[in-house]
């Protein structure tokens, strides 16, 4: 097999790709002149990514002086190649910029003041070549930042590292895009240069036959290659005729080997590798003379430029001082097209400051006579009639109609089955469309789409895994939990037996909740160290210690205070609503005293909370009047969800934790059942009159105030006590929890209630 | 400056839909030349009739569907569709004749059914099957040759008979097609299936003076006519050689394994090449892009249907001429054709869609 | 003996028919999925349970079971066809009843965010969170993870000072959509 390809070259017969085109080459405008070197521009700007692939991590900073051929960027990651700076400046700015995408989106970027110096770094020219072994000249493609310069931008370092047995290695001079010289240039000015590089790659790969490919439209080329490889028995260079897109990777290879690369692998698969003749020039640079990827040859050409030519250019170089030095003819008001890349594949770019990056080979700005189609500003697109001259041109024998439809309807199995992923968007089918459908546009957008369903689909995945494993553990914590509960209950059984041993039923759970409630009041006027064993003492039933660290001894005794001070205020306060639901209250409140010196001790430690709490505050307030506003639609009985609330606060409460969040849990959950027994009272009042309502509402304003003035209080002083502190943020806690309770109830009763609620508030 | 934004390619060969159509049009001109050569205005005043009406309908339709009348009107698929419907008639059928059947294309065959590009049918042909169902008196008034009849037929005579039955003289439609002889003459097409109908051999039915000294007088040239529009067509590549390239040969073995198992009952391969309307299906119908098959293969698969269709239908059908029902059928089968032809992607093994 | 043979002949051809149908039942016999576990497939997996079952799973087995093909919100017009395709049942409107806020206007997936300097470290979100794609711990600052998220809104209701938000991911050249007409066009004279 591979004999007969290589006959068949050596007769200069090569196989087909089906379709292609020929669009007017427009080479001559630039292939003449040789290619310019350029002044230094005031400003580079340097994308962190250029290539296929991830950015490097940054190595210098805003203001650092750095020198030419200095890497800006390190890799490390082998998807990564760094990027270096292209001549000596200082680091002026790291930003966003807009980049060289057809998105015209930005990334970071980093600009680059030039001095005027072109200072080198310190470089190690290598002489011998065989002093290196493979791994250190990859090494030094990769430190290099070489990256496929034909198109597609991929690090090199890592095709020219391939494990598997390499049969050929094409180089592709192909360059079928119209207009685009540079390949062309750097072939007949740099022969030798290419072919030194060539060599490296063949060091490294070791392939049975080097193939250099070349369309018949580029004779001196040709010629020069041909020299320059005459003795080399491995190298040939094949002159292949000229077909657009015969310079793309799957088409080069088939016109070549007669091969096709199938469909979802890489050439390599097939023991192919290919890689750009720019490409080589670059490896040689960098591999013998220590030169990074720094510049390259771009073609700047079109009828609107009085100089168009192959230039020189530094990575970096902002498009408008190119379209500067070849003269650009702008016409006034008139949206000139400016591509990046050929007619055919090339992007618009979308400001002047795009810089030119490792895979721009061409700037193209075309006069409206020469490519009317670029200027219009609206498509003149008419119904697809299935000529079917699309088909006839898609090299890789798509059904370019069929894809249009179904891209139309947005039908993506459809799409899959008529493999719009081996589309390679070379644009003959939309270049050939009579009725001007942009062909390839549809295409790009429902790949994208493709794209993102096949992401939604992996996230969703994803998503569902996780939940299943949430739910799985949520099961386990519940059962801990049941178990857990009914050991507590037990415990709390035995203990209320023997406080109260003739005491039976509800009655004696109020009677304990007042004893306790009777016991905390003792404690917080007792104060001291002796008062807070007492005060635990009183809560032995807790369901876990409390641990408190040595330094914060202290703190617990203060929050007990503060608490049972904010409890009294709360009581007197209900008590005010209503005498007889204080019995009521205190029955909900004892459901969990035993978990509230825990919440105390942790807020003691944060000191800046203060302020934090105040802006919650402020939030929780905000949050309910806007929820009281609303006028509640349901009619729900309020009772029904509060007892419902109360139920699965009760479950977060006893959900036993581990961890360290458990205290601010339980914090939280107090602060919930409170304002549950307050929306209880509220609620059986409420329903009976809602002029009492307004008064509650107006009098929830008082202790919300006071709450503010402690805090702006302790703010004051700059070693805020204990007590004080706590005491606001526990007044904190229930002001948030009633304003928000009774906002929701009044909204439920009344909505002009709740107006009156807002003016109160 | 300012930059403008678009999407790759850039550049485009600059052909469009309309130019497209209008060539179509230009390369049926030499068979239309050869058709007023042979059978009179008739056939001009025809297209002319239908031009108009197939303007009028899709203007009135475009602006019922909101569409960009500007870019649509003209774009020349109603004027082809208007001229190939004007060529298929029988010069001396009345005017209404042309207008509704313009109507029907235009309206029903192809705006209802999405406008240009969506329509199953090609408009011409299904108009014209629908004129050949609705009006068979009509649709068979065909002519002999202008230099077989008696009439002299000049273009005030056709305009008055097209639009009133009769010749300014007062000649009827019957008279007219009534040769010197004394009988009503048809296409030789229909003369021949009823001569063999009636019994009589091939050879016996070629002596009428209506096959003239080839295979059908006037018709031959026709045929010519188109086959060098066609050509020209293929050469513009505006058009696919393998459908018209299927078509032919597969009409030609048809009606030679035809010929070679029964001589006298069977036309001659050439006979059915240049008679009837089978260059005209072959180069300008049958090339339909909208409702032919896209992919070569499929192209080849219909030709060869449609040439296998035609000689069923000439020889066993009701029919005369069976190239516009055998078009029809094929637009049926084409997108099930295209579904079964579709090319191997590169990249892809044969099978593995 | 006529009738005979008939019924023998009838008989005969009824048995061997009936065998191959047999055979041809076992042995290319389809193996398909279980219902639910297709629907699952086609639900979107953000478990927000605005459908009113707690999670895809659930809301999959109901469907299953009859319910209403038409209550998820996050799947929107997209999956009520593609279940209607699958249980051969007629396409649906969406139930506005089952879409919590504002209808999605544009399809950018939204992801929570949580404005840091606001959060008071309550936890309340994280045990809000469906997929637990939020970190933190008590009084400490919390975090979305963004690649997890699946944009269910669910911890924007519990949270006491309104610090998340639901916000469209930003356009990166990575999930561009090819949208020619959006880019911003600088001129710089």
């Amino acid at each position: 097999m591979v004999e007969s390809v290589i006959e068949r070259i050596t007769r200069g017969h090569f196989w087909d790709f089906h379709g292609g085109i020929h669009p007017p080459e427009q080479k001559v405008i630039t292939a003449s002149k040789p290619i310019k070197q350029l002044a230094l521009p005031k400003q580079l700007i340097i994308p962190l990514q250029q290539h296929i692939g991830r950015e490097g991590d940054l190595l210098v900073k805003i203001g650092d002086q750095v020198l030419k051929g200095q890497a800006l960027t390190l890799s490390t990651n082998p998807m990564t190649v760094p990027i270096h700076a292209p001549t000596s400046g200082i680091i002026s700015a790291i930003k966003m910029s807009v980049i060289a995408h057809p998105s015209g989106l930005s990334q970071l970027c980093i600009f680059l003041d030039v001095d005027g110096e072109d200072t080198w770094r310190d470089r190690v020219v290598c002489t011998d070549l065989e002093t290196l072994s493979n791994n250190d000249i990859i090494e030094k493609i990769a430190d290099a930042g070489i990256a496929g310069m034909g198109g597609a931008g991929f690090p090199t370092h890592i095709k020219a590292n391939s494990k598997s047995d390499i049969n050929i290695l094409i180089i592709n001079g192909a360059e079928c895009e119209p207009y685009i010289t540079a390949d062309d240039l750097i072939m007949m000015e740099q022969s030798n240069a290419i072919v030194d590089g060539i060599k490296i790659l063949d060091k490294l790969l070791s392939p049975a036959f080097i193939l250099i490919a070349i369309e018949d439209n580029k004779p001196k080329a040709i010629k020069a290659l041909q020299q320059a490889t005459q003795d080399i028995e491995k190298m040939k260079v094949c002159v292949v005729p000229t077909k657009y897109p015969a310079g793309g990777e799957k088409q080069l290879i088939q016109i070549l080997t007669g091969q096709e690369v199938t469909s979802g692998q890489l050439p390599i698969d097939a023991g192919i590798i290919m890689q750009n003749v720019a490409t080589c020039f670059a490896i040689n640079e960098a591999v013998r003379h220590d030169t990074p990827l720094i510049r390259r040859v771009v073609t700047v050409t079109g009828q609107a430029l009085s100089k168009p030519q192959n230039v020189w250019a530094l990575l970096g170089t902002p498009v408008n001082f190119l379209l500067e030095q070849c003269g650009v003819q702008a016409v006034e008001n008139e949206k000139q097209p400016v591509i990046m890349g050929g007619p055919m594949m090339g992007f618009s770019v979308a400001s002047e400051l795009v810089p030119i990056v490792k895979t721009s080979n061409c700037i193209l700005v075309p006069s409206r006579k020469e490519m009317p189609s670029a200027f219009e500003k609206e498509s003149n697109e008419v119904e697809c009639i299935r000529c079917g001259q699309c088909s006839d041109v898609c090299p890789s024998q798509l059904l370019p109609q069929e894809l249009q439809w179904s891209a139309k309807a947005k039908d993506y199995p459809q799409l899959e089955k008529l493999n719009l992923s081996d589309c390679i968007d070379c644009g003959a089918c939309a270049y050939v469309c009579p009725s001007q459908i942009p062909l390839v546009h549809y295409y790009r957008v429902a790949k994208a789409e493709i794209r993102q369903l096949q992401q939604l689909d992996l996230k969703a995945e994803k998503a569902k895994i996780r939940f299943e494993a949430r739910k799985l553990r949520l099961e386990k914590e519940k059962i801990a939990r049941q178990a857990k509960q009914k050991k507590a209950a037990a415990a709390r059984k035995a203990a209320m037996n023997k406080a109260t041993p003739e005491a039976t039923g509800a009655k004696s759970a109020v009677a304990a909740a007042l004893a306790r409630v009777k016991a905390r009041k003792a404690a917080s006027q007792a104060g001291g160290v002796d008062s807070k064993n007492n005060a635990t003492g009183s809560i032995s039933s807790v369901d876990e210690p409390i641990d408190a660290p040595v330094d914060e001894q202290l703190s617990p005794v203060a929050a007990a205070i503060a608490r049972a001070k904010a409890k009294k205020k709360l009581k007197q306060e209900a008590a005010l609503l209503t005498p007889q639901s204080d019995v009521l209250a205190k029955e909900t409140l004892a459901g969990e005293p035993e978990k509230k010196p825990a919440k105390a001790e942790k807020q003691i430690n944060a000191d800046d909370k203060k302020a934090k709490i105040a802006a919650a505050i402020a939030k929780a307030k905000a949050k309910n009047l806007n929820a009281a506003s609303k006028p509640s639609a349901s009619v729900a009985p309020p009772r029904a969800s509060a007892a419902e609330k109360t139920e699965s606060v009760q479950t977060s409460v006893e959900k036993p934790t581990n961890a360290d969040d458990k205290k601010a849990k339980i914090a939280a959950a107090i602060a919930k059942a409170k304002s549950k027994a307050l929306a209880k009272k509220a609620a059986q009042v409420s329903a009976e009159t809602a002029e009492l309502e307004k008064t509650s509402a107006v009098g929830d304003k008082v202790p919300a105030q006071v709450v503010q003035d402690n805090i702006v209080d302790s703010k004051n002083e700059r070693t805020p006590a204990p007590t004080a502190d706590k005491k606001a943020q526990i007044a904190a806690v229930i002001a948030k929890a009633k304003a928000k309770k009774k906002n929701k109830e009044s909204s439920k009763i009344d909505s002009n209630v709740s107006h009156n609620d807002q003016d109160s508030v | 400056m300012a930059f403008w934004i678009a999407s790759s390619p850039h550049n485009h060969n600059q052909t469009k839909t309309p130019n497209l159509m209008r060539l179509v049009i230009y390369a049926a001109l030499p068979g239309v030349l050869a058709q007023w050569y042979f059978f009179g205005w008739g056939n001009l005043i025809h297209i002319a009739l239908a031009m108009a009406t197939a303007l009028a309908c899709e203007f009135t339709v475009l602006s019922l569907r909101k569409k960009p009348i500007s870019h649509e009107l003209f774009d020349g698929s109603a004027l082809l569709t208007a001229l190939l419907i004007g060529i298929c008639l029988p010069a001396l059928a009345p005017w209404w004749i042309s207008v509704i059947g313009t109507m029907f294309a235009i309206v029903i065959v192809k705006q209802l059914y999405g406008g240009l590009g969506h329509n199953p049918f090609n408009p011409a042909m299904a108009g014209y099957v629908m004129l050949l169902v609705s009006f068979p008196l009509q649709m068979t008034l065909w002519q002999p040759p202008l230099s077989l009849i008696a009439v002299d037929l000049t273009f005030t005579n056709t305009l008055t008979t097209i639009l009133t039955g009769f010749t300014v003289e007062g000649y009827s439609v019957e008279q007219i097609r009534t040769s010197i002889d004394g009988i009503t003459m048809a296409t030789p097409l229909d003369m021949l299936k009823t001569n063999t109908g009636l019994g009589l051999t091939v050879l016996e039915s070629i002596e009428n003076p209506i096959f003239g000294d080839n295979f059908a007088l006037g018709w031959e040239w026709i045929n010519a006519g188109f086959l060098v529009g066609g050509l020209f067509l293929i050469f513009k590549k505006a058009i696919a050689w393998q459908t018209p390239v299927s078509f032919l040969i597969s009409l030609f073995i048809c009606s030679f394994i035809g010929y070679s198992i029964s001589p006298d009952s069977s036309a001659s391969t050439m006979f059915h090449w240049f008679s009837g309307a089978t260059m005209l299906g072959a180069f300008f119908i049958l090339t339909d892009p909208v409702t032919g098959a896209t992919s070569t293969k499929g192209r080849i698969i219909v030709g060869l249907l449609a040439g296998l269709l035609v000689y069923l239908i000439r020889t066993a059908g009701g029919y005369p001429d069976g190239v516009a029902f055998a078009i029809l059928l094929c637009n049926m089968s084409a997108p099930l054709i295209d579904q079964y032809t579709r090319p191997r992607t590169y990249g892809h093994v044969k099978g593995d869609k | 003996m006529n009738i005979l043979l008939a019924i023998l002949v009838l008989g005969s051809l009824a048995a061997v028919f009936g065998a191959l149908l047999g055979f041809a039942s076992v042995r290319f016999k389809v193996d398909a999925d279980p219902i639910v576990e297709q629907l699952d497939a086609i639900l979107p997996q953000t478990q927000c349970g605005q459908c009113g079952y707690p999670g895809c799973k659930p809301y999959a087995q109901a469907v299953a079971d009859g319910e209403a093909i038409n209550k998820c919100a996050p799947g929107g017009e997209d999956t009520i066809k593609k279940i209607a395709d699958l249980m051969g049942v007629e396409v649906l409107p969406i139930d506005e009843s089952h879409v919590q806020g504002d209808a999605p206007k544009s399809n950018r997936p939204k992801v929570a965010f949580v404005i840091e300097e606001d959060c008071i470290g309550c936890t309340k979100c994280i045990q809000a969170c469906p997929v637990d794609a939020i970190i933190g711990a008590a009084k400490q600052m919390h975090t979305i993870i963004i690649d997890e998220c699946t944009g269910c809104d669910l911890c924007v209701a519990p949270c006491p000072v309104d610090c998340i938000e639901m916000r469209e991911l930003p356009d990166t050249i990575h999930n561009w959509q090819w949208d020619l007409t959006s880019i911003p066009v600088k001129q710089l004279d």
